[in-house]
């Protein structure tokens, strides 16, 4: 671990992954008190990605967290009593009882959305929100995490593949825990590293070690940074391992001895308590302060959530639509003229710039001899806030371009 | 207030298809937090033309031509939504909708309901057969739809309606699927209103006024139904034509005061028998109206398969106004 943060920043990330441990433990011992009503699920020892990663957003950008990414909210500002009080359909809960887990969000303050159990759905959602956030002149980044599981979903590929040509600033984690269930990562996608997934989409990618805190943190400000700069979506692998069963419920006996012994002696927290103290950013007083104060904070927080009553019954058949004006109050939020995006009429001449293209080699061999136009490299630079990726800039622009002028005919596909 | 047809008097016809053009490209003109994205439907204007000219007018960053992703393509338009933007999503046809099911059923349409987030988002398509499109151009997917709560579901028969009701629609706060015919594109012309108008979502309208039997029917269907009462009239039956417009939320109201006028009803549609619409208000006409039927429930729609390819077994599977015209003659006799 490099030294290359402020204290404050080393403090905090030590915080949030404390915080976020002591908030699953506490959720643990509510479990066995059967106070929670439905499944819980853990994220020991995968602390450092959802602390490191979310830590490296701003406040007005967006995160959408997965089931293991209570760290990740809590760093974006969510009440440990909310997280109590969803697991436990509690009344003042977010979703008033509604949905559990960490499946709540806030479109007002916070800036998060709520995932939903088929996972993968969160990528186009999120590709969404930057492109929304992009063209209303806001410049954010939209975040969300996936597993080495849900990276098999075909939503996953359909949102990264739509992100990577709007050039969206989204950053993408791919948290690798090894373990999708009680299939093993080898069983589902048959590569050493989920990175090289971005070289389908044409995008960049980074490798960190998911249980270093600093590493996460710098991979995910540097991603940040270039996504928020019109690089396009960046995707950041980050290897780990899932400590726990796939919930509360399942005692994982499928993970060999060794393997779970290996990632234990490597746990984020306390390997980063290694480095604070050897830095000497933490002693045995900070630790303890630290515990103190999570400690008393906590125990606050599941006070109100046990307090919480259940939803009234009724309740469920409430909620379904928004009638009226008053629940819908997302205007949207200009940060640009708004006479940039309505152009005098006719402006635009609805014609593609069709870029030339060379001969391929596959990695397996044989070759097309297809030549095709000026077969410069791909652009490098940022294409511009919502101008079509394929639409090069003046100065890389080809020298021929193929006018495909609409047609008539109705088209099928 | 439109006449029986759906049309305002005094005004230029245009066909569905322009009415529909002319409602996204008014709404993108009155709001610039409206967004169109779609596959085709920037450059070439959209499969049938209906948003020819739009990328012109609003650029290339409020026309967006997107990959073959509907999951994507849907799911971007409900992030879009959540910052304040009011997308439209073209299917290009209405048939691919069913690719992105997941990400309307699961995370557009129960939005609200679980954690408050509305997904003002209207996804509109060519539907519907009759035009030789085969299985996979021809579908009529509306009740995988109607069955999800969180979902408003549009399926209009005139353009009057289709321009009003698609306005409608993109200032709803609410996720709405808005199904556009395409045997109705270029077929049928309506006078429209050169000012803006909306029409109410769940309200049905009736089309015809009469005394016997009660006709319900949307879409393409409307056409035949009509048809078919005209049939009914030189014989002395007349026949009163509803046309739902909204299946969901279905206009009961409007439903139940005609029914209990006529005692009679038929439902007329161009989706399959099984789990059609008219199957529901088979069930709403037992539970509020049982004492008021003087005759069975009837309905003529198109049968039970996928839709075929060949023009004599597409008519054949497909409803006409010969067969409403036989049902109701039957149900007359009650």
């Amino acid at each position: 671990m490099k030294k290359e943060l402020t204290r404050q920043q080393y403090l905090d990330l030590y915080y949030y992954m404390r915080l976020n441990r002591a908030v699953e433990d506490m959720m643990v011992k509510l479990f066995r008190q059967n106070k929670i009503v439905g499944g819980l699920y853990s994220s020991l020892g995968q602390e450092a990605i959802s602390a490191g990663t979310a830590y490296a957003l701003e406040k007005k950008d967006w995160l959408a967290p997965m089931i293991r990414n209570i760290g990740a909210l809590l760093v974006k500002g969510v009440r440990p009593r909310d997280v109590f009080m969803q697991h436990m359909a509690k009344y003042d809960s977010p979703t008033k009882g509604k949905d559990g887990t960490s499946h709540f969000g806030d479109l007002d303050n916070l800036h998060i959305v709520s995932p939903i159990s088929m996972l993968g759905d969160l990528i186009p959602v999120m590709t969404g929100v930057a492109m929304a956030g992009r063209y209303l002149g806001q410049k954010i980044v939209a975040m969300t995490w996936i597993g080495d599981g849900g990276s098999s979903t075909g939503v996953f590929h359909e949102g990264l593949n739509f992100a990577a040509v709007q050039k969206a600033p989204f950053v993408l984690i791919l948290e690798n825990n090894l373990w999708a269930y009680s299939t093993p990562v080898r069983k589902q996608v048959p590569l050493e590293n989920l990175a090289d997934r971005a070289k389908a989409y044409g995008i960049d990618s980074y490798i960190v070690d998911g249980n270093d805190v600093v590493a996460v943190y710098t991979t995910a400000k540097e991603a940040v940074a270039r996504a928020r700069a019109g690089e396009g979506p960046i995707l950041i692998e980050a290897k780990s391992f899932r400590r726990m069963g796939h919930a509360q419920h399942d005692p994982a006996e499928y993970v060999p001895k060794e393997m779970r012994a290996y990632w234990e002696a490597r746990d984020p927290i306390a390997l980063y308590e290694k480095f604070l103290t050897s830095e000497k950013l933490l002693d045995a007083k900070g630790k303890k302060e630290t515990e103190e104060k999570i400690n008393a904070l906590l125990e606050k927080e599941r006070e109100f959530a046990e307090n919480s009553p259940l939803p009234p019954p009724e309740l469920a058949d409430i909620g379904v639509y928004c009638t009226g004006d008053d629940c819908h109050k997302i205007r949207a939020k200009w940060e640009r003229p708004i006479a940039e995006v309505t152009p005098p009429r006719s402006s635009v001449e609805a014609v593609w710039m069709v870029p030339g293209f060379g001969s391929g080699q596959g990695s397996g061999g044989g070759h097309a001899p297809i030549h095709f136009g000026d077969t410069q490299p791909a652009e490098t630079k940022p294409a511009e806030a919502g101008k079509p990726a394929v639409k090069a800039p003046a100065k890389v622009a080809p020298k021929k371009t193929v006018k495909a002028v609409s047609a008539s005919r109705k088209a099928r596909r | 207030m439109p006449g029986t047809n759906g049309s305002a008097p005094g005004e230029t016809p245009v066909t569905f298809l322009e009415a529909i053009k002319q409602a996204m490209f008014e709404e993108m003109e009155r709001d610039p937090a409206v967004v169109l994205l779609g596959e085709d439907v920037g450059v070439y204007g959209g499969a049938f033309k209906t948003s020819e000219g739009l990328l012109e007018r609003f650029g290339w960053e409020r026309v967006i031509d997107t990959p073959i992703s509907e999951s994507a393509i849907i799911g971007a338009a409900c992030g879009m939504s959540y910052l304040g933007l009011r997308p439209i999503v073209e299917m290009q046809f209405i048939d691919f909708i069913v690719c992105a099911f997941n990400q309307i059923t699961n995370f557009v349409a129960k939005g609200h309901y679980l954690w408050n987030a509305p997904a003002p988002m209207v996804v509109r398509g060519p539907s519907g057969g009759g035009v030789h499109g085969g299985p996979f151009h021809s579908a009529n997917p509306e009740m995988y739809f109607v069955h999800t709560p969180g979902l408003k579901v549009i399926y209009p028969s005139t353009p009057y309606d289709a321009k009003g009701l698609l306005k409608a629609a993109v200032r709803d706060n609410n996720p709405v699927l808005f199904f556009e015919h395409k045997f109705l594109y270029r077929r049928i012309k309506g006078e429209v209103p050169a000012g803006d108008y909306t029409v109410p979502i769940g309200k049905a309208v009736v089309r015809r006024e009469g005394k016997h039997l009660t006709i319900l029917s949307y879409a393409a269907m409307m056409q035949t139904s009509l048809e078919a009462a005209e049939a009914l009239a030189k014989e002395g039956i007349e026949a009163e034509v509803i046309d739902l417009r909204t299946l969901l939320p279905l206009d009961e109201e409007t439903i139940l005061n005609s029914v209990k006028k006529t005692n009679r009803c038929l439902v007329v549609h161009e989706d399959t028998k099984t789990g059609g619409i008219a199957g529901e208000i088979a069930a709403i006409l037992c539970e509020k109206a049982f004492g008021d039927l003087d005759g069975p429930l009837m309905r003529v729609t198109s049968l039970d398969t996928p839709v075929p390819y060949a023009p004599t077994l597409e008519e054949y599977f497909l409803p006409n106004a010969k067969k409403v015209f036989s049902a109701a003659k039957e149900l007359a006799r009650y």
